[in-house]
């Protein structure tokens, strides 16, 4: 996104995330092209929201994103692998007993 | 992007990578962007995704010269709405290709070059009203088939991209059956418009899902690579099977005289395809292969200036909001 390109050229990437109705978090959708953010929201309703699947849209620049790598995934989550303790079914409740 | 070549130098390492590919496979997992793929596994992918964008931008062509003689409103706004889907599909399948590591203008400008391949299905010409409903009804019926099993594809982003246009198809095929059906309960020359539709649609309609397996060079590669979940000629015998009642309910006759019911597998057996045919328009030599590259072109240059619109826009609000700030 430094130098200007030429009209006929690639307009910078823009991931899309759409929020369905009823308070759900938004979730990613796809992306598009645009030359700024406001085109970008535009073209977001237009590909990804023609039949009212979303109350609300955010775009953000591709680059601007910075995702883990499948090559650290192992490393990376690990801390949350093991440790049972966090779940709930690690622990013993009397038989018989609703915890729920 | 990792670097392919550096990566492709050290054979021993590729083949640890790529039997743990294959696994991944096996195990029904989801291959995202950043995943190490075997190269070919990438070409191949960046290869149908980008005929399928094709189809779906080229589709918009045999459709869209009929919406200004839409025969009324309700057809007019049903097929401008198809038609915007069929945009819209070709941006979903774009952006997924994206992720594999091209880019969007590349393929466009290669579709545009007349290098890129597409669907023959739109190579033949839109006649009369009725070829309107019937592409409806068969070629986005053959299409959900098609893609329907793609919504399983092993790549998650083309699954994804799938799914999102299973569910508008739907909505395609049923104004297209519900314009047959109309025209069939029409009129004489309505139903003979309708059934020459049929006529000239069928068989073109059967070649969409590609050669008989024995023919098909990629299919054996795909399958294995959980890419595609079922062969041609599985999808094509289901499109039939599915559409042989569909015909029978609104009177019309599908043009095979070899249609005849296999009471022990269920399914309808049908004729011999004319794959001369198909090759004849696969290589370019279709009815409208030529007119169909020219109106894209056409299409391309005439919405320069909107882009260029678009861009000085963008600029223009730059410089304000940085002379603002």
């Amino acid at each position: 996104m430094s130098a200007t390109p030429p009209s006929d050229s690639q307009w910078p990437l823009w991931e899309v995330f759409l929020q369905p109705p009823k308070g759900a978090a938004h979730e990613h959708a796809g992306s598009v092209h645009a030359p700024s953010a406001e085109h970008a929201l535009q073209n977001a309703r237009d590909v990804y929201a023609r039949r009212g699947e979303a109350v609300s849209i955010w775009v953000v620049p591709s680059v601007a994103i910075t995702a883990s790598t499948p090559d650290d995934m192992g490393p990376f989550f690990d801390p949350g692998n093991d440790k049972a303790y966090r779940h709930p079914q690690f622990y013993k409740v009397p038989q018989g007993v609703r915890v729920f | 992007m990792a670097d392919q070549s550096t990566a492709a130098a050290k054979a021993p390492e590729d083949a640890a990578r790529n039997a743990e590919f294959e696994a991944r496979i096996a195990r029904g997992e989801s291959i995202e962007p950043k995943d190490w793929m075997p190269e070919r596994y990438r070409r191949q992918l960046t290869r149908m995704m980008s005929q399928h964008a094709h189809s779906e931008v080229v589709g918009m062509l045999p459709e869209g010269n009929w919406i200004t003689r839409a025969p009324n409103l309700r057809r007019k706004v049903a097929l401008l709405a198809k038609v915007q889907d069929e945009a819209g599909h070709g941006l979903y399948i774009y952006c997924g290709t994206e992720t594999l590591g091209v880019d969007r203008q590349e393929l466009i400008q290669q579709l545009l070059d007349g290098t890129a391949k597409y669907s023959s299905i739109f190579n033949y010409p839109t006649l009369s009203w009725a070829d309107i409903g019937c592409i409806g009804w068969f070629v986005d019926g053959a299409a959900i088939v098609n893609q329907t099993m793609l919504a399983k594809a092993s790549y998650g982003p083309y699954a994804r991209a799938m799914v999102r246009i299973c569910k508008e198809e739907n909505f395609h095929k049923r104004q297209g059956y519900e314009i047959m059906a109309t025209l069939s309960a029409g009129t004489p020359a309505q139903r003979a418009m309708a059934q020459d539709a049929v006529n000239r649609w069928w068989w073109p309609s059967l070649m969409m899902f590609g050669p008989h397996d024995a023919d098909s060079p990629n299919s054996d590669e795909l399958l294995r690579w959980g890419v595609k979940k079922k062969s041609n000629d599985e999808l094509r015998q289901r499109f039939v099977n599915l559409t042989v009642g569909q015909a029978k309910a609104i009177n019309l006759t599908l043009p095979d005289p070899e249609l005849a019911l296999d009471e022990a597998t269920g399914d309808w057996k049908f004729g011999k395809i004319d794959w001369d045919e198909f090759w004849r328009v696969v290589k370019g030599d279709g009815p409208c292969n030529r007119e169909r590259l020219e109106a894209r072109r056409t299409a391309h240059a005439e919405g320069e200036w909107v882009r260029a619109a678009a861009t000085a826009h963008a600029e223009k609000q730059q410089r304000s909001s940085t002379q603002a700030a």
